[in-house]
């Protein structure tokens, strides 16, 4: 499904917890999986395992396509800390997966001046090095 | 049950600093209590009721009021970051209409100029069930803002000129307020040619940061009657918890929208009552979505809304900020709140800078959002009128 992709920007492991390991799996494997309620089909972002619409605890884990939209973006040039100040400028954007979540991300391999709300975008892992990846974001080719 | 007119501001009083590097943050919510107090004609042995947020030191209203030697019988340590001290007038006015408690105390204080404290609470967040999802892209305050602007722009057409005009109605209030962090007027160009730092905001477009604190005395109908001060009934109270919404984001509104109405319809008055508005101005973003969502005009309005010198007082259609604001006065422990509520009490006192006094106010409203527009927030609207 999709790309395996090295950005240039920090991938510092994230904190894990037992609801939400399944995710970070997946990401390893370059999937994104979201828990879809049983009950009422709704997919929440970020996961978990009631939910907030139906407070059924029947969620499943389930892959979704990896594509995506931009809703919203914004470029940073200056203000960030020290981990990310080399990396400016960087997009910081939500986009909205295929399935209907709208997810913070980044948006990678393309300039910033590019970006516009609309445009496709298929999700890349950036490894942590610790079994897990973040969800970046690319055009979609 | 309404808190209409139960509940009055009697006492409010601003740190005059700007920056406070010789005095700890426990220091400074002493002063600012000590000051909101002797402004109502009151002491520390007078407050049955304690309010506190997340910038108050170790263990919260617990551990301040021990350090303030309260002798309480009320506390209370609600954190919705910088709409904290507006929910808690509103619950100090419901725990005054409960027959609870006569005198409440409320104190802001923090260091993120010189002391290098965040603006409190923030051990917690790493442990927040959004934080693996939300922390790995980094996302500042402002950045997080923003993307709201991004898709308001994108969904109504509106411009950083127009954004830009809210930063200039602040920066002419400012020049008039002496202890103002930035007294500089600023014109349209001047915002839209200062430094870019996260599309489409500029170094303009952002509050300042700030030592400082201050603080609120609310007090019963009973209490007020006996004070010599010019008391300030609280009319309506209204708070809007507003999230992520579980992945439906929405950029384009905040939780003004459920405080707003609230407010309004507890006080029983309409947008075309309102003299003077204090409007949260962590970003100036933040000023124009908050006024479609408390009424003041259409969703998506707020652009065209701004123009004309519309926010300039004492004349402009919709005075605001007139302390300077966020944008330019101060913006304390990164917390607007407070500074809201207390310019809209200095404008009913007619206590304002002569420049920029609304000339018969008699009905104000303040507003604080806190947390972030782009994740979840929470929003609290004051009316307040005059006895």
């Amino acid at each position: 499904m999709s790309d395996s992709y090295t950005s240039y920007l920090p991938a510092k492991a994230p904190e894990t917890n037992i609801e939400t390991q399944p995710f970070w799996d997946a990401t390893a494997q370059g999937r994104i999986d979201l828990a879809v309620c049983d009950d009422c089909g709704f997919i929440p972002w970020y996961p978990r395992l009631m939910c907030p619409d139906c407070q059924s605890t029947s969620m499943t884990w389930t892959t979704m396509a990896g594509t995506a939209t931009v809703y919203s973006y914004s470029v940073t040039r200056a203000g960030v800390g020290r981990a990310w100040k080399e990396h400016l400028p960087f997009v910081l954007a939500y986009v909205q997966l295929d399935e209907g979540p709208i997810m913070m991300t980044n948006l990678v391999a393309c300039d910033p001046d590019d970006v516009e709300v609309g445009m496709a975008v298929t999700a890349v892992f950036d490894d942590t090095g610790e079994g897990t990846a973040i969800v970046r974001f690319r055009p979609t080719p | 049950m309404s808190v209409r007119r139960v509940a009055h501001i009697a006492g409010v009083y601003e740190h005059p600093l700007r920056e406070i590097p010789d005095k700890t943050v426990a220091q400074i919510h002493a002063q600012v209590a000590v000051g909101a107090l002797a402004d109502a004609g009151l002491t520390i042995a007078d407050v049955d009721a304690y309010y506190s947020a997340g910038d108050a030191p170790g263990f919260g209203a617990l551990s301040m009021a021990d350090y303030l030697g309260l002798d309480c019988h009320h506390l209370n340590d609600t954190e919705t970051g910088g709409s904290s001290y507006l929910l808690h007038v509103q619950q100090a006015a419901q725990a005054i209409a409960a027959g609870h408690i006569d005198v409440a105390l409320i104190t802001l204080a923090g260091k993120p100029r010189t002391g290098g404290a965040g603006p409190g609470g923030s051990a917690r967040f790493s442990s927040a069930p959004e934080a693996g999802f939300e922390n790995q892209f980094g996302m500042g305050v402002i950045s997080g803002y923003a993307m709201a602007a991004t898709r308001h722009m994108h969904e109504f057409g509106t411009t950083s000129a127009q954004l830009a005009e809210i930063k200039v109605a602040a920066s002419t209030h400012a020049q008039h307020n002496p202890n103002a962090f930035l007294k500089d007027v600023v014109t349209v160009e001047q915002v839209l040619e200062s430094r870019m730092i996260s599309d489409p905001l500029h170094l303009l477009d952002a509050c300042v940061v700030t030592d400082g604190g201050g603080a609120l005395v609310v007090v019963s109908d009973a209490v007020a009657k006996r004070l010599d001060r010019h008391t300030i009934p609280v009319l309506g109270t209204g708070f809007g918890f507003k999230g992520a919404n579980s992945g439906r984001v929405d950029l384009t509104y905040t939780g003004a929208r459920t405080s707003g109405a609230a407010a309004f319809g507890e006080a029983g008055v309409t947008t075309s009552d309102i003299d003077y508005a204090s409007i949260y101005d962590s970003f100036t973003i933040t000023v124009l979505v908050t006024l479609e969502d408390l009424g003041f005009c259409e969703k998506g309005k707020g652009g065209e809304f701004v123009l004309d010198g519309a926010l300039q007082a004492p004349y402009g259609r919709l005075p605001f900020n007139t302390d300077g604001g966020g944008l330019c006065n101060n913006h304390p422990a990164n917390r607007g709140g407070m500074t809201k509520v207390i310019e809209a009490v200095r404008q009913l006192r007619g206590e304002a800078h002569a420049a920029v006094q609304v000339p018969d106010c008699e009905i104000a409203l303040a507003h604080g959002t806190g947390g972030s527009m782009a994740t979840r927030m929470g929003s609290a609207t004051l009316i307040l009128g005059r006895d």
